[in-house]
């Protein structure tokens, strides 16, 4: 070790201390009064801190995880026809790739969870030999896919509309349709029924709530009073009466004779539950655009529908992206009352667990889980709105 | 020209007076059309179950006990009253739930905001906890893993001697209403009273003379030495204090808080307390710094900046989101269901299921739902009125 090197390290660890004690001299022990607030937080998140890694690597029994995972993840999807999910994620897998090259920036960071997700879900231990085979193929692909679009940024349209088109794509290989086995959607479960749940929601309220949103702030009576009446009615009430609107009024209403099972009951409620809030939220868009732009529109000569599709709704929409991300996060969050209903979503599936006398008392273990699965996602979407919100620039303009 | 004006006037579905009222006749023909198709069939297939529509079975005895109520109710009473023994535990964990979730967001919004680093952090792990976890998730973790977890009443867990933990129920410490309780609470209203005017007294002297007349103090005087006047008189306190103790298979005395009803005000609480706080962490963070470095050139104390400049102005901010949270929780309330605790949801299913009108059952909770979403808004309206900036 020469002179310069030992100086190094002698010197090294003594500024960072000064810093650290001013630092915490700084945030933490400025008066009495803040000496005091840090003492009574500390103890407590010391006590919570300490008892949760307690019992997590040391009470907790997480078999009952490992054990019920498949059950967790797609409930009683039949095993034989597993390869169709694999196949949608690696789909996804391919536009994601694609689209983590083109557009770099938060599709990166959000890239990067996933293949982090994945790896750390193909080394977990108890997973199949061929789940930790299929999640490589989809590391695998991220990373092709990436280096594929990296330099083509003429692929930007056509991975769009590929984007659009995943949704039917995904719906077919999950029901077959005739060219596969059938599954019915009284067999989807566990996450893969939250995940298509507020897929639906999502895809189908959209239409759905632009045209309420429009028909509120339309010049016609009558459409403007039903739109306002339908909005209000479907905000004022619970999501839980909705549901059960769904569940049992929709047999009635629909007659006998056309059958419609529990699954796409609660999708057809989610839909026009989320329109309601949807069209509050593109109203509010609508709202934001000045008049001068409608004026413009119009001494253009554009008629309603050109007028709307060409100059309003490209703005409107750009302004509520964030909130519309909010709204969506909050449909996948609420997609787990579905389990009261009595559908065997991710959280329905953990109750089933827990009432299994094979695994009494791992009510925690099972709850928990399913929050840390949520926890992850939710974490995921807003971490992109609040991205987005700075790449859009809304509200700085 | 005659001719001329009669050929360039367009053709009557390219009239701009006709168009409109043409296509709201073709939207209100398919909602009715729309309409009359569910309505025929919801008909038929009533009439196929052997079922009629009307209300009165309200009026028929309801075969269910309820457990946790607070009016009196047996299972010979009616279905009506069962929904109203629903409607008001509905406002017992609304309202229960709304002012404890408003004391804990607020306390949380501010540690948000706060120099302390460990209250910051703490307050901001929090949020994104409880904000990005489904309620029926927490709900179902309380109720399942924490309040039905706690052992059975014989061993249940005590702390203090005061507070009982066990899987039929929390029981906590409760009041007890004395002979003179009646006196104590007129008396307090007198004394209340008697003490605003001292304190106005003092705040106008105060005002005169410039000195300090310490108002608050003196108010808080005026009171204490009105409560031993009370006292002398009365020779009673006014509630007694009833410590549960374990008997038999129960519990005597304190209250008990059932599990269902314990995890859901648990949950609400917390979860909607984090919503609660970054709407108010929002609207301080709204009001113009210059505002706070102006109050600081005053020589104001930072907790009195915080509750004379900061909090009045960002209030009128806060307001209309902190109303769509106290909506939210009234809605959310719904999830009891879930958690077997009786209240308006939970009725109705059970209600449903013993007789099967489910159409008018539904209706029943709608109504009931849409006018408690209006008359919070009424009132979150005048508040807001209230508060609004008086400008010229």
């Amino acid at each position: 070790m020469n002179r310069e090197e030992f100086q190094q390290t002698q010197e090294a660890p003594y500024k960072p201390l000064t810093h650290t004690v001013s630092w915490l001299k700084k945030n933490l022990f400025s008066s009495w009064k803040n000496t005091l607030l840090t003492i009574v937080f500390g103890i407590i998140s010391y006590l919570i801190v300490k008892n949760s890694i307690v019992w997590i690597f040391f009470s907790a029994d997480w078999q009952v995880i490992s054990a019920n995972f498949r059950l967790l993840a797609v409930g009683q999807y039949p095993a034989a026809e597993v390869w169709r999910l694999w196949i949608c994620l690696t789909l996804s897998s391919v536009l994601m790739g694609l689209s983590w090259g083109l557009w770099k920036g938060t599709v990166a960071h959000l890239t990067i969870a996933m293949v982090g997700m994945y790896t750390i879900l193909g080394c977990l231990p108890f997973v199949m030999t061929e789940t930790r085979i299929w999640l490589l193929v989809n590391v695998v692909v991220l990373v092709t896919a990436y280096v594929i679009g990296k330099n083509r940024p003429k692929l930007k349209k056509p991975l769009l509309i590929a984007w659009f088109l995943m949704f039917p794509v995904i719906v077919f290989l999950l029901s077959g349709f005739g060219v596969f086995n059938h599954v019915g959607t009284n067999l989807w479960g566990g996450f893969l029924l939250t995940l298509l749940i507020s897929l639906v929601a999502i895809v189908f309220s959209f239409p759905l709530g632009l045209l309420l949103a429009l028909g509120r702030r339309s010049k016609l009576p009558i459409v403007r009073w039903f739109s306002i009446g339908y909005i209000e009615l479907i905000r004022g009430v619970p999501l839980i009466t909705i549901l059960f609107i769904a569940q049992l009024m929709l047999p009635l209403f629909m007659g006998h004779g056309i059958d419609i099972n529990n699954v796409i009951r609660a999708m057809v409620g989610f839909t026009l539950f989320t329109a309601a809030y949807l069209a509050e939220n593109i109203r509010g868009g609508l709202q934001s655009i000045p008049r001068g732009q409608f004026e413009a529109a119009e001494s253009l000569g554009l008629n309603t529908a050109f007028k709307m599709t060409f100059i309003i709704l490209p703005q409107a929409l750009r302004a509520v992206i964030p909130a519309i991300v909010g709204l969506f996060i909050g449909i996948f969050k609420d997609t787990s009352l579905v389990a009261v209903v009595g559908l065997t979503d991710i959280l329905g599936i953990g109750r089933n667990i827990i009432s299994n006398p094979q695994f009494l008392g791992t009510q925690m273990e099972v709850f928990l889980f399913v929050a840390l699965v949520f926890l992850i996602f939710c974490n995921m979407m807003s971490y992109a709105s609040r991205r987005l919100e700075v790449a859009l620039g809304v509200g700085k303009r | 020209m005659k001719k001329l004006s009669s050929s360039t006037s367009p053709p009557f579905w390219r009239d701009k007076r006709v168009i409109p009222i043409l296509l709201q006749a073709i939207f209100a023909l398919l909602v009715m059309l729309l309409g009359a198709f569910f309505f025929t069939n919801a008909l038929g297939s009533l009439k196929q179950m052997g079922m009629s529509f009307g209300y009165d079975f309200l009026g028929k005895m309801a075969s269910f006990d309820i457990g946790d109520k607070l009016i009196e109710f047996s299972s010979t009473d009616t279905y009506g009253k069962a929904f109203l023994v629903g409607i008001l535990n509905t406002i017992k964990v609304a309202l229960i739930g709304i002012i404890l979730a408003t004391i804990l967001g607020f306390i949380i919004g501010i540690s948000r905001l706060s120099n302390n680093w460990l209250a910051k952090t703490v307050a901001t792990v929090y949020v994104e906890v409880f904000r990005n976890t489904p309620l029926l998730v927490q709900i179902f973790i309380w109720f399942y893993a924490v309040f039905l977890s706690f052992p059975s009443i014989e061993k249940s867990l005590n702390a203090f001697g005061l507070f009982y933990f066990s899987n039929r129920g929390t029981v906590i410490p409760w009041f007890e209403l004395t002979p003179s309780s009646m006196i104590w609470f007129i008396s307090l209203l007198v004394g209340l009273f008697l003490s605003y005017i001292v304190w106005k007294v003092r705040i106008i002297k105060q005002v005169e003379t410039g000195q300090r007349k310490y108002p608050s103090f003196w108010a808080l005087g005026s009171l204490v030495g009105w409560g031993v006047i009370t006292w002398i008189f009365t020779l009673q306190s006014p509630l007694l204090l009833s410590v549960p103790v374990i008997a038999g298979r129960g519990f005597d005395g304190g209250y008990t808080i059932g599990p269902g009803f314990g995890a859901l005000l648990v949950a609400l609480v917390m979860y909607t307390a984090s919503y609660i706080a970054e709407i108010v962490r929002g609207g301080i963070l709204a009001v113009p710094k210059g505002q706070v470095e102006a109050a600081k050139a005053l020589g104001l104390k930072s907790p009195t900046i915080l509750r004379l400049v900061i909090l009045p102005q960002a209030i009128r901010i806060i307001i209309p989101p902190l109303t769509n949270q106290y909506l939210n929780l009234i809605k959310n309330s719904s999830l009891a269901a879930a958690v077997a605790y009786p209240e308006l949801v939970g009725v109705g299913i059970t209600v449903l299921s013993q007789t099967g009108k489910s159409v008018e059952v539904i209706s029943i909770v709608i109504l009931v739902y849409l006018s408690m979403s209006l008359f919070t808004s009424l009132l979150m309206n005048i508040f807001n009125k209230y508060t609004q900036l008086v400008e010229r």
